[in-house]
């Protein structure tokens, strides 16, 4: 079976008119459905625009990017790609943000609408289903740009530091929440962050990234041994520190 | 909600004095300045028929409220007034949102509309009267050139601060720019357009007033002119005084509805 995701050979760069930077270069990897890969790299090593091209906002310069085994314009898949903030619009009601992807694609269907009112069931939200977003706890905001981007129902999530603008203890369990969120509803993700506990604690593979231009530097699994896997159990897990050691030492090898 | 606490209820009774005081002032400074004109008038320090007085002012105003030509010059300038600011508005929004979808043209163009913005406005009214005639049409032009092309400038401006994060947002969902312009741009500007709006208010009467003043049989900037022709500067005095307030009325119009989507949100 062709894996969800394959990039071969992608570069990229950025032209400006005093000069152009190479951004990535010859990447290659793959993904398959249901897994969670982790994107680590030191900053300026292009993971944005990774995901800008793994999502279509940019196209490859070099190389190819497939999704089932089609090529990217033709798969047609649905691509949810979750921003560093979380953009919830003031002048909407909490509601009316997280339709804004149906509102948009013109899907508001009354079976999508009902999987958006169990979403916000499920995920503690629906009393503030008309609360401006400022009413809402970092975490929860957090939730609501999750169900915005889960409401496309899309095959593949793109997390671009999610977390990153929370505070550390808001930040743990967001990531347990939004950890569990994307499992229950068995989706695809990846995520790019520079925190490498947080990479480890989430992710089945972590991929370390080298500085500009980014290339891929090496491809580690990861394997806890616990039957329910959580992230913040994961931290504590015995395997936790040796994965943190090997991937330390592959990013600051050659820094 | 709880009682407050004793700290608490002492300093919003000292936040009360203070706004009080502020607005007591406010009104003593007024009744001062009224006071000293009169008095200064009927002593004989200013001359009275140059500088008029408040009780010539008041009694001009209901000698021409009591047959009514009053209300109709401040209805013709408020009208027009009114109408150039509704038409500065939209234009102002749909050039900005041209410039806004073509950077090419928003690039071409720009020189043309600083210089457009610099330009003293009143240089243009003489040709306006020559090229559109003595008519309401060239004072509501007249009015519409002072405001425009700053509004334009500064809605333009405001449309592109906007995060970007956000127009990528809506990529990211699967719009376009249409959708960038029609769930981000727009939406997200509505305290640009009320602060533009609150300026041009202004702007557009000071232009009707130029237009008036050289194109006009009616309306406040035509007594003020006729006014100053005929050496009848209670007539002068008194429509400056109801300009004054006309301007307060249509900027506290303008602020109430920015406090109102304020409170909205």
């Amino acid at each position: 079976m062709n894996p969800l995701l394959k990039l071969s050979h992608v570069s990229f760069s950025y032209h400006e008119a005093d000069g152009e930077t190479q951004a990535l270069s010859d990447i290659t990897f793959s993904l398959d459905a249901g897994k969670f890969l982790a994107i680590v790299g030191p900053s300026g090593c292009g993971k944005s625009t990774l995901l800008s091209l793994i999502c279509g906002l940019l196209a490859p310069e070099e190389g190819t990017i497939s999704l089932y085994g089609l090529p990217f314009q033709e798969a047609k898949a649905n691509i949810g790609y979750m921003l560093q903030r979380d953009h919830l619009f003031e002048w909407r009601t909490v509601y009316s943000n997280v339709t804004l992807g149906l509102e948009i694609q013109k899907k508001m269907t009354p079976d999508r609408l009902q999987k958006v009112d169990s979403m916000l069931e499920t995920y503690g939200l629906s009393e503030f289903r008309s609360a401006r977003p400022s009413q809402l706890s970092g975490g929860m905001r957090q939730r609501a740009a999750l169900i915005r981007t889960l409401a496309l129902e899309p095959d593949l999530l793109l997390l671009d530091e999610p977390f990153s603008a929370l505070d550390y203890q808001t930040r743990l369990s967001v990531c347990d929440d939004i950890y569990e969120i994307i499992k229950r509803e068995e989706k695809t993700a990846i995520l790019v962050t520079h925190d490498l506990s947080e990479a480890i604690s989430a992710a089945d593979e972590v991929l370390v990234l080298t500085s500009r231009p980014g290339r891929i530097r090496k491809k580690v699994p990861i394997h806890f041994d616990m039957e329910e896997r959580t992230p913040m159990g994961a931290r504590s897990a015995p395997e936790f520190q040796s994965y943190f050691n090997l991937i330390w030492k592959e990013l600051n090898s050659h820094a | 909600m709880p009682e407050p606490s004793a700290a608490q209820r002492r300093f919003l009774k000292k936040r009360q004095q203070k706004l009080r005081t502020v607005t007591l002032v406010r009104i003593l400074i007024f009744l001062a300045f009224l006071v000293l004109w009169e008095a200064a008038a009927r002593l004989g320090l200013i001359d009275a028929f140059i500088f008029s007085s408040p009780s010539r002012v008041a009694e001009t105003f209901l000698s021409m409220a009591s047959d009514g030509s009053m209300f109709r010059h401040i209805g013709i300038t408020l009208l027009e007034t009114l109408i150039s600011f509704f038409l500065v508005f939209a234009v102002s929004v749909l050039a900005a949102v041209l410039l806004w979808l073509s950077r090419s043209l928003s690039r071409i163009l720009e020189p043309y509309l600083v210089v457009l913005n610099s330009l003293p406005k009143s240089a243009l009214a003489p040709l306006l009267i020559v090229w559109l005639g003595a008519n309401m049409r060239t004072i509501i032009v007249a009015g519409m050139s002072v405001a425009l092309f700053g509004s334009i400038l500064t809605v333009y401006t405001g449309f592109l601060e906007v995060d970007p994060e956000k127009a990528k947002l809506i990529y990211t969902l699967g719009g376009h720019k249409k959708d960038v312009l029609s769930k981000v741009i727009l939406p997200g500007s509505v305290p640009i357009f009320l602060n533009t709006m609150k300026v041009n208010i202004g702007l557009c009467l000071v232009g009707v007033i130029i237009g008036e003043f050289i194109g006009s049989r009616e309306g406040l900037g035509y007594l003020i002119i006729y006014g100053s022709q005929v050496f009848q500067l209670d007539l002068v005095l008194t429509s400056i005084v109801i300009l004054c307030v006309l301007a307060m009325l249509l900027y506290q119009c303008l602020s109430a509805a920015q406090k109102l989507y304020l409170r909205k949100l």
